[in-house]
């Protein structure tokens, strides 16, 4: 049953795994008792949280003058922490969804573990514009309900109405289709188990048994979601930019937004997969599954997706230049040369200069490089959304009003509470679920059928052979 | 999901080819397989067993198009019917503003649609325990299985000379 290893491929799964050994080195972290290393990061992650709500608790008490925000800077740390965590949501769901339709098999190692970051980003996300509403629990207010104040309806016109429908259903659509993913596997894991552990597993695999035509519907099931997800995380990302792009502020009203906005997305994304997965892959002695193979794919999508940004950032420049409208000149020559030029240095850095070592075969397949590129990409990220913000909001039409934003201690200690909220949220996954798509990985292990190589073979041999005649 | 109880004659194959192999076998001498059971989707194995197309998309657009309907006819109800407001000078029924949701809504109402669709027609739910022949069968057994309550013993010996034929590596039954 194991598999033929070819001499021009590098195989998808490496160690010459049978179908048993996957279910049994994917199920078995879920199984056994959680190790030191894990439980200090779970206690980490959980301090990083409960300090979260209470720096929600204290917005919420104190109300948004406990912000630096003023009357120009209305969007801060708040908005650049929304989109790059919607951002760092894109590349689940990316895997998952467009490598399936282009049907690249290797997604099968990563997708499960990536789907689920998309999930847990997305949440982190819809925490900021919640919270940024100051009146929390007036929040409700975003969503077309008959009212009594006329019925007075939303704003549909409204990019960030808009921003309220795409992002709920991205994670809704996100949610589904890990969940649905998920099943046949939670089965595994409930076959496996005994007591009170069965029945939980039983409760969440919803009774799958297995069978041909539920299999040939979860596939339909699976191709036409993906279909569907596809789009909508395209729309997603461009529908956040509409909400910088449809405005007025030189700077922000630019039709490159979109594409721009979506290419940062993806790059974002594959970073911090990169991040979890070298850990991931190490702590639960994945890396047969989740092998150099992947690493380096990625690495070549940050490579592609981290130049188009680039390229993205000069035109930019090149257009203000050639508009020929001062505002626009002057918006961009802020940027570089303004007050927060440090940003500007550390998007074009981290985002531009530092991806290019990627060119090298040599720096691709290296964890190291990997691991630490990745912390680079998710941080000049993370300056690129501070830059397209807080600079162009610091110097608007009106010298009068410009000013300088710095955060308050509540707005990094929301930032770095969303962090907790996030592995903490991360660390119960990979105690709770199989980190790799247990079914998928088995159905791409043989790449055909005819290296079948284990006991009654010779069954099979001798029927191949006869067709050989 | 009949609620009576079955006689279930199962036989367990190692690999996808080999199960392939005996559903032919048992095509060819008219066994009746009730159902096949297998850890991943096995390809080629639908047609074998005369499993007709999965309807699941067709669902899927029309719970799309009443999404797309619902969105878009709401918008328009909302801002040339029940409160028209101008908005940055443009007509009240602005339909280039309201793709965005629109397709959001399409997209929201095709999924959801969908996934309940699939559980429903595959008698899933949170909760609902449906009866499994053997715990190997979600880990790396391949499963052909025969209905045989009320069989005789002949019946069910050319069953077993069948599996025993066809390379399954056992043989059990159970009642499910």
């Amino acid at each position: 049953m194991s598999a033929v290893v070819s001499k021009i491929r590098e195989p998808l799964i490496e160690g010459g795994k049978n179908y048993h050994q996957i279910t049994e080195d994917i199920c078995s972290p879920t199984e056994r008792t959680p190790s030191m290393a894990w439980v200090l990061a779970f206690i980490v992650a959980v301090s990083g949280l409960a300090f979260y709500v209470f720096c929600v608790g204290w917005t919420i008490w104190v109300g948004i003058g406990s912000w630096n925000l003023n009357r120009t800077i209305g969007w801060g740390w708040d908005i650049t922490n929304f989109v790059w965590w919607v951002g760092i949501g894109h590349a689940g769901t990316l895997i998952s969804a467009i490598l399936l339709l282009f049907r690249q098999k290797w997604r099968t190692g990563v997708n499960r573990a990536a789907e689920a970051m998309t999930i847990f980003a997305v949440i982190c996300a819809g925490q900021f514009p919640l919270i940024h509403m100051g009146r929390l629990w007036l929040g409700f207010f975003i969503f077309p309900y008959p009212n009594t104040r006329g019925p007075l309806w939303v704003n549909f016109n409204s990019p960030l109405l808009w921003d309220v429908f795409a992002i709920s259903t991205y994670f809704t659509v996100s949610l589904l289709f890990w969940y649905t993913g998920l099943v046949p596997d939670f089965a595994t894991v409930r076959d496996r188990a005994k007591g009170l552990r069965r029945k939980i597993y039983n409760f969440l695999s919803f009774g799958w048994t297995g069978a041909a035509k539920h299999w040939q519907r979860f596939e339909a099931l699976s191709l036409v979601l993906a279909g569907l997800a596809t789009p909508l995380v395209l729309s997603v990302h461009t529908i956040v930019s509409f909400d910088f792009a449809t405005s007025v502020i030189p700077g922000w009203h630019t039709t490159i937004f979109p594409p721009y906005f979506v290419a940062g997305a993806i790059f974002s994304g594959f970073a911090m997969v990169q991040t979890l997965m070298v850990i991931t892959r190490k702590v639960l002695k994945l890396e047969q599954y989740i092998t150099l193979a992947h690493i380096e794919s990625m690495n070549k999508v940050i490579l592609v997706t981290g130049t188009i940004v680039g390229v993205a950032y000069l035109t930019e420049l090149f257009i203000s230049w050639y508009s020929g409208y001062i505002y626009e000149q002057f918006a961009f020559y802020n940027r570089v040369m303004g007050p927060y030029w440090w940003s500007y240095v550390g998007m074009m850095s981290c985002n531009v200069l530092s991806p290019q070592i990627f060119w090298w075969r040599k720096m691709r397949r290296s964890i190291f490089v990997t691991f630490v590129m990745s912390i680079f990409v998710n941080i000049g990220m993370w300056f690129e959304r501070f830059v397209i913000i807080a600079t162009t909001l610091a110097r608007d039409y009106l010298p009068s009003s410009w000013s300088y934003y710095t955060p308050t201690w509540v707005e990094i200690g929301l930032f770095i509470g969303t962090l907790g909220l996030f592995f903490t949220l991360y660390l119960i996954f990979v105690r709770t679920a199989p980190v790799v798509a247990v079914a998928e990985v088995k159905a791409i292990l043989k790449a055909a059928g005819d290296q079948y190589t284990g006991p009654n073979a010779a069954a099979h041999a001798t029927t191949k052979e006869a067709k050989a005649h | 999901m009949s609620k009576e109880n079955k006689d279930v004659l199962y036989g367990l194959y190692d690999d996808e080819e080999i199960l392939l192999k005996a559903v032919d076998q048992a095509n060819s001498s008219h066994l009746d397989i009730m159902d096949v059971f297998s850890p991943f989707p096995v390809h080629g194995l639908d047609p074998k067993l005369g499993l007709s197309e999965s309807r699941l998309h067709i669902a899927g657009f029309v719970y799309g198009a009443i999404g797309t309907l619902t969105a878009f006819l709401f918008m328009t109800w909302v801002f040339t019917r029940d409160w028209p407001i101008i908005f940055g000078g443009k007509p009240y029924w602005s339909v280039p503003a309201f793709i965005p949701i629109t397709f959001e809504v399409t997209v929201l109402f095709a999924s959801i649609g969908m996934v309940v669709s699939f559980y429903t027609v595959c008698g899933m739910a949170p909760g609902i325990t449906n009866p499994t022949l053997d715990d190997r069968i979600t880990d790396d057994k391949f499963c052909i299985a025969f209905d045989v309550t009320g069989a005789d013993d002949a019946s069910k010996d050319k069953l077993k000379g069948f599996f025993s034929q066809s390379g399954a590596s056992e043989v059990n039954m159970k009642t499910i």
